[in-house]
């Protein structure tokens, strides 16, 4: 039993190091050249050289991203509860909701740039763009599954929809919320990394971009590393969020607790 | 002329749910279920019994034809009634005895009181879990219960605000035989005690015989009723009684009228 739950507390940093161990003996072994794939002990060192820059353009791009998301959080929310209530309103928004999330982000750019000039404000934009849709579709979708026959049950007692809404829909939509800000945080990444790489002169898609002018081969992984990292922290946050406060809905891991 | 003296009484009622001109998912229904009387409607699939059920909370209403509750005509939701179905749809963030407590949050006047009496409401909810053998679970999750134990937290949902008329939809269809006739007594016993109307629509010939003053078989959509059989067995009924010829012959009896029904 404990051993179990030890190997499998292990499995991700055991893989992780594993991965990065294959990588460093591929480049080796088929001496690939390190501008075409830089080995990681390069890209450690990549990270030494150049880490004022890399941890700057780092915390800028946590920072847009950060405030796009928190923004799709709000309006994606709000959205979402609207949608949920009523019918018409689901019917007229959905497939312009779809058109709207069919459209390329990265193609959205130039438009926020006309507007907002580059730097933080079109990244910021980006990734609130990029990140609503799961959001206002998960809500919308937690609340469309209310069963009837409860909605009976309330109803003939006398329920008006907001109470409905109050004491099922929302605490019922609450796990597919969470659950979408896991999908939604990643996506937000996307968006403010296209904008940066496309306007704006910070950022770690910019400090990429640069890197890239400069044949500086490691530093656009190191880049990519930071992104990962970033992802893998505020992803965890999402989901330690979503454990606490939707825990019935992860029964076994309840009962446990 | 519509008589509305009975405690639930359907006149005539046809009802569309795409409203006149779309199929009819009862027509011409006259259901009469005195005060204090178990009524059972059993038919083929599709006979318009959970029509029957909306029609009867107003939660629907009839284009053609009467619904009267309680010497009232039915015109919006009954909140004398209570609900049960197949599924218990409790919500599963709550504990049983939230789930109790919800109803409450909800009708007048106990919405209004319950924040001030919380104890005293509490204090019911927890005599009512007792009373169906759920003594002690109400600080449980509904999902930590087993499927006759969710049924019957969900029958004491439907009873906690003291309707005067039960609506109970197929409620033990999805539980093992055993469980199933454990839930019949629990019944048996809360509508003799509280002396509640009761109205149960089911597929179960011996269930609807057990528990009822009175089946009603109903005809295949749009749904009518064909005929009505009053259950003389002697009350309190025992398990047993479903075992004599007596009990058998009725359910025969029934089961001949539903198959010429379904023809």
């Amino acid at each position: 039993m404990t051993a179990t739950s030890l190997s499998v507390r292990l499995a991700p940093w055991l893989f992780t190091v594993a991965l990065f161990a294959a990588w460093e003996a591929a480049v080796h072994l088929f001496r690939i050249p390190q501008f075409f794939l830089p080995p990681p002990t390069a890209i450690a060192q990549a990270f030494v050289d150049y880490w004022p820059a890399i941890y700057r353009n780092s915390l800028f791009t946590l920072g847009t991203t950060a405030l796009g998301f928190a923004l799709a959080v709000g309006f994606g929310l709000a959205l979402g509860l609207v949608i949920g209530w009523s019918r018409t309103i689901y019917a007229g928004l959905y497939p312009l909701m779809i058109g709207f999330n069919a459209i390329p982000k990265v193609a959205v750019v130039p438009i926020l740039v006309l507007w907002f000039g580059i730097g933080a404000v079109p990244a910021v934009l980006t990734a609130f763009l990029i990140s609503f849709f799961p959001i206002v579709v998960n809500v919308a979708t937690g609340l469309a599954t209310i069963e009837p026959e409860l909605e009976d049950v309330l109803k003939a007692l006398g329920a008006s929809k907001l109470d409905i809404m109050r004491k099922v829909g929302i605490p019922r939509a609450l796990p597919y919320f969470f659950g979408s800000l896991k999908v939604a945080i990643t996506l937000a990444f996307v968006g403010s990394v296209i904008s940066e790489t496309i306007a704006s002169n910070v950022g770690i898609g910019n400090l990429m971009l640069q890197a890239q002018a400069q044949f500086l081969v490691p530093l656009i992984f190191a880049g990519l590393i930071a992104l990962a990292v970033e992802g893998i922290v505020m992803y965890w946050l999402m989901a330690v969020l979503e454990a606490r406060m939707t825990g019935w809905a992860h029964r076994s891991g309840f009962a446990q607790g | 002329m519509a008589d509305l003296t009975a405690f639930v009484a359907l006149e005539g009622v046809s009802h569309a749910y795409g409203g006149a001109g779309s199929t009819l998912a009862v027509d011409g229904l006259t259901i009469r279920v005195n005060r204090g009387e178990f009524a059972a409607v059993v038919g083929p699939s599709g006979c318009g019994k959970s029509t029957l059920m909306k029609l009867a909370t107003g939660l629907q209403f009839p284009f053609a034809g009467t619904v009267a509750v309680a010497g009232e005509v039915v015109r919006k939701p009954v909140k004398i009634a209570g609900m049960a179905f197949q599924a218990p749809t409790l919500l599963p963030w709550r504990t049983t005895l939230e789930n109790l407590l919800l109803p409450l949050e909800i009708v007048e006047p106990h919405r209004g009181r319950l924040r001030r009496h919380k104890a005293d409401y509490v204090a019911r909810a927890e005599a009512l879990l007792a009373s169906v053998g759920l003594g002690g679970f109400g600080g449980q999750y509904p999902w930590q219960l087993s499927g006759g134990m969710q049924q019957r937290a969900s029958l004491c949902r439907a009873l906690i605000h003291e309707p005067a008329l039960l609506m109970l939809d197929e409620p033990f269809a999805a539980l093992d035989a055993f469980t199933r006739e454990e839930l019949w007594c629990v019944i048996r016993d809360l509508h003799a005690v509280r002396g509640i109307t009761v109205i149960l629509v089911t597929h179960d010939l011996r269930e609807a015989v057990f528990l009822a003053d009175r089946v009603f078989v109903m005809s295949a959509r749009p749904g009518r009723v064909l005929s009505e059989r009053v259950i003389d067995l002697p009350r309190p009924r025992d398990l047993e009684a479903t075992f004599t010829p007596h009990f058998q012959e009725i359910v025969h009896a029934l089961r001949d009228q539903i198959v010429r029904a379904r023809q």
